[in-house]
This record gives C-alpha cells, structure tokens and sequence, in this order.
C-alpha cells in the first residue's frame, strides 16, 4: 500500500509542473493566480499522502489544513489587491 | 478495501490530470477558471476521500478523528474554492477583460 502512495504521489508532482506553466508563463497575472491556486490544491492532497507515507498521519492532517487555509487566504488577497489596483499587466 | 482506496486515487489523478490539461490549453482565463474550480475540487475530494477511507481501517477513537480532520479539509474546500474562482472573476471582470470569441475564418 505504501507504494501506490508514493506513485500517486509522484504523479500528482508531475501534474504540479504542469500547472506551474500556466503561473510562470501566463499572459495576465489573473492567469498566474489560477496557476498558483491550483498547485495549492494539488499540495494539500500531497502533504496528506506524505503524513501516509512517513506514517505520522495525525501531525501532517494539521499541516495540510493550515496550507489549505493559508492558500485560499492568500488568492483571496491576490485577487481583491489587483482588483483594487485595476489594470493587469 | 484496498482496492477500494487505490481505485478512488486513480481515479482522482484523472481528474487532476484534466484539470491541468484544461488549465494549460484553454484560450482565456474565464474559461481556464472552468476546469481549476470544478476539477480540482472533485479530484481534492476523492483523493482525500480514499485516505480516510484507509485512514478508518484501523477502528478506534485516534483513527476516527483523523479521518474526520480529513473529511473536514474537503468540507473546507467545497467552501473555499467557489469563492476564490468567483473572487478571480470578480477580479478579471472589473479590470475589464473581454471574453474570448472565436475569431472569423479560422481556427485557434
């Protein structure tokens, strides 16, 4: 079981690169926040398979809540700032 | 069970897959914002469903409440992420972004 763990979460790494295209290489800063967004979903899920993984479930549920907290903290931020500020680069 | 659990894992990398793919070959970001805020949800719950359901195969109080923090992440995101895709969109829409049109004559 231990395995399929590990290669979900490899995959789920592989799929983080690709979203992180879109934040490095996207025409608006809107396009990035989506980028950004999504690779923060995608870690809460693997910091989970990590706490499975070094079998220390109950501390690394913690964690991923606080990142799942702080991630939506900070697109919620990100977009009212450039929605304040107006013109997108 | 563990069948189970390794099939929701797959079948929630399908749908984080499909979100990345939609994230990279949409034209514009409305409609980039589709598949992030719908797939990434869907995919999130499934994955972190699979966990709880190998986090309760060992039946006791600890366990209980781990795999209930589990199904809490997942409560918390089926809030979170309509307000950060309707707070992007609010964003896009008052920085006056137009929509992607097909353009005449011609694929793109």
């Amino acid at each position: 079981m231990d395995k399929v763990f590990l290669y979900a979460g490899l995959i789920l790494c592989a799929l983080m690169l690709i979203s992180l295209y879109r934040g490095v290489f996207g025409p608006t800063v809107l396009d990035r926040l989506i980028g950004v967004n999504a690779i923060g979903s995608k870690t809460t899920v693997l910091l989970v398979l990590v706490g499975f993984l070094f079998h220390r479930v109950d501390m690394f549920v913690d964690i991923a809540l606080a990142y799942a907290l702080l991630n939506f903290v900070a697109v919620l931020a990100a977009s009212r700032y450039f929605q304040k500020r107006g013109g997108l680069g | 069970m563990s069948i189970l659990v390794t099939v929701m894992l797959a079948l929630g990398l399908v749908f984080f897959a499909g979100a990345a793919v939609g994230i990279l070959r949409f034209p514009d970001f409305y409609s980039r914002l589709h598949p992030a805020g719908k797939m990434d949800t869907l995919g999130s719950f499934l994955m972190l469903a699979a966990l709880a359901v190998q986090e309760l195969r060992h039946f006791d109080l600890d366990h209980v409440l781990v795999a209930v923090k589990i199904m809490l992440i997942v409560l918390f995101y089926f809030i979170a992420s309509p307000t950060a895709t309707h707070a992007i969109v609010d964003a896009g829409l008052r920085a006056g972004q137009s929509a992607w049109t097909k353009p005449r004559g011609g694929r793109s």
